[in-house]
């Protein structure tokens, strides 16, 4: 331990950036901590990773089995949908790698446990987004890569320099949105107690319609995707342009491109939300 | 014992709202796609457009009473198991398998009003639904859930009493869901899985937890024959699972005993 480190804390505390280091070095320790205990079971571990990748495989081999019936869905091949639904699939993984147990947080409001989280001498948000870090989602990150690498080793897209940047940008911005999802959610808890299958809805709802071609739903539904929770920045705006497809809506060609914008945008709010709603918290004493 | 089953989970007000808004969501979205589905191959698996949208509902409906995700009692098994507090459990007079049965049933019932009525009547607002009127058909539904949410209970005993051997349950409760979800008709109905491997997941005690109970809904095993060999069938796995529930127990309770002495 360095002497001077009750010096750094305070000066640390003020700037923005250095409660941000705080946080981030917070996350990393308790990530740390769970991955230790979760290496503890190795055995249950690896059957988790597992179960993880094939509870996500499965998905796709019931898509799978609907194509043994049928040519197109909604018009659009079993490729095209592999590429849909590996790219929804990886960033909901990542998303529900670094943040996914944000939805604990009614369970911890309710037990009271949150209170011991609010006296450490780190953010709340990265204690609660670190809470019960789950390594074996990683299962569900390989498998979606996988499927979204066999979709276009068989695709045949005229692949232009924007095309290839979009894919890598898409997945990682589609995190970033499904993330703000997670952290609105989790402040949502705040009001509404143990809410945490709404943050469901959102988020695997969410990814289970974005793995389908937005052909297959009406009008009304896509544009509340669009324009009331930007879901369709997660992948079927940029995967369209990649597809040399028509974008829905009648919207233009480069609204493919403003995934990372709309991840940024939605962090604004979510983070605002989640604020208040550690400001409002009162403790249910127990 | 049911009584304190419903009462439990009643007590989760917003929980539960959470969830009949989450199946409504999902149900809406599966219904989409099944009707881009049965749009290009009308007729598929044996039903109807109409009759494909009520699998999806009605399947929206009991997902959480037959526990199909996971979730449930067999975890609180586990956790009595790992911290020793089942010993306590095996002196009670009351017999441990019933005991839980008992638990488990009064919280489906309480999940299937809670969480399962109204996501069906959104689905059969929006969409047009396949419900039969004959009170006969839902009679013969309502005993066929039963022994759906028995199977399946029979089924999450046997996870719960794995942990007398694997200290750890998440592993296997992971695993057990995967198949779970694949094996019912959750994920498609069975009947469009094609060939022998339709074939064989339709005998599987998996397809008497939703599969079958839909297909009573529907009327799909036509006569009162068809519909006594669905029953049949459910009832079989309900007794057999039920019965090897019982024996890993006693196994488990002879483990118990050396371990204490």
């Amino acid at each position: 331990m360095r002497d001077d480190r009750g010096v750094r804390d305070v000066r640390d505390v003020v700037s923005w950036r250095g409660r941000a280091r705080e946080g981030l070095r917070g996350y990393r320790l308790i990530v740390a901590m769970w991955i230790r205990s979760t290496m503890a079971y190795r055995a249950s571990f690896l059957l988790a990773s597992f179960g993880n990748a094939v509870i996500s495989l499965l998905d796709f081999v019931a898509i799978a089995v609907m194509f043994s019936h049928i040519e197109a869905l909604g018009g659009f091949t079993l490729p095209e949908v592999a590429l849909l639904y590996g790219t929804c699939s990886v960033s909901l993984g990542l998303a529900d790698l670094f943040l996914g147990n944000t939805d604990r947080i009614g369970l911890r409001i309710r037990d009271g446990s949150l209170d011991t989280m609010l006296v450490r001498p780190v953010p709340v948000l990265a204690q609660v987004a670190a809470d019960r870090f789950a390594l074996r989602r990683l299962g569900r990150i390989t498998q979606g890569l996988a499927v979204m690498t066999w979709g276009i080793s068989v695709l045949e897209v005229d692949w232009t320099a924007g095309k290839v940047l979009l894919v890598p940008v898409m997945v990682v911005a589609g995190a970033g949105i499904f993330a703000a999802v997670l952290v609105a959610g989790a402040a949502f808890q705040f009001i509404a107690g143990d809410a945490a299958e709404v943050q469901n809805s959102f988020t695997y709802g969410g990814c289970t319609m974005l793995q389908y071609p937005p052909t297959v739903f009406g009008r009304d539904l896509l544009r509340g995707v669009t324009f009331v929770v930007p879901l369709a920045f997660v992948n079927w705006l940029p995967a369209l342009y990649v597809l040399g497809r028509p974008v829905p809506l009648g919207l233009p060609q480069w609204t493919a491109f403003l995934s990372p914008l709309v991840a940024f945008l939605l962090f604004l709010p979510a983070s605002l939300a989640w604020r208040a709603g550690v400001r409002s918290y009162r403790s249910t004493g127990s | 014992m049911a009584a304190g089953g419903f009462r439990r989970y009643a007590t989760y007000g917003t929980a539960t709202a959470a969830g009949v808004f989450t199946n409504t969501v999902f149900g809406f979205i599966v219904a989409y796609t099944y009707i881009a589905l049965w749009d290009e191959r009308p007729g598929l698996g044996g039903y109807d457009q109409a009759q494909a949208l009520t699998f999806v509902w009605v399947s929206q409906a009991m997902l959480a009473a037959a526990s199909l995700l996971g979730g449930g009692f067999q975890e609180e098994v586990q956790e009595r198991i790992r911290t020793g507090d089942i010993a306590v459990d095996l002196y009670r007079p009351a017999d441990l398998q019933l005991w839980w049965l008992a638990a488990d049933l009064g919280r489906a019932a309480f999940q299937l009003l809670g969480r399962g009525v109204v996501p069906l009547l959104a689905g059969a607002l929006a969409f047009p639904l396949a419900l039969p009127a004959d009170p006969a058909r839902w009679l013969l539904f309502t005993v066929s859930v039963v022994l759906a949410l028995t199977v399946s209970f029979a089924v999450r005993y046997l996870l719960g009493l794995a942990a007398f051997w694997l200290m750890d349950g998440a592993g296997i409760n992971m695993m057990a869901a995967v198949v779970t979800i694949f094996c019912s008709g959750m994920l498609l109905p069975l009947t469009v899985f094609p060939g022998g491997f339709g074939e064989l997941v339709r005998l599987l005690p998996w397809s008497a937890m939703l599969q079958v109970p839909l297909d009573v809904l529907l009327g799909t095993h036509a006569g009162a024959g068809g519909a006594a060999r669905a029953l049949g069938f459910q009832a079989g796995w309900a007794l057999v699972l039920l019965g090897a529930g019982r024996l890993v127990q006693s196994a488990a309770t002879r483990k118990v005993v050396i371990q204490g002495g």
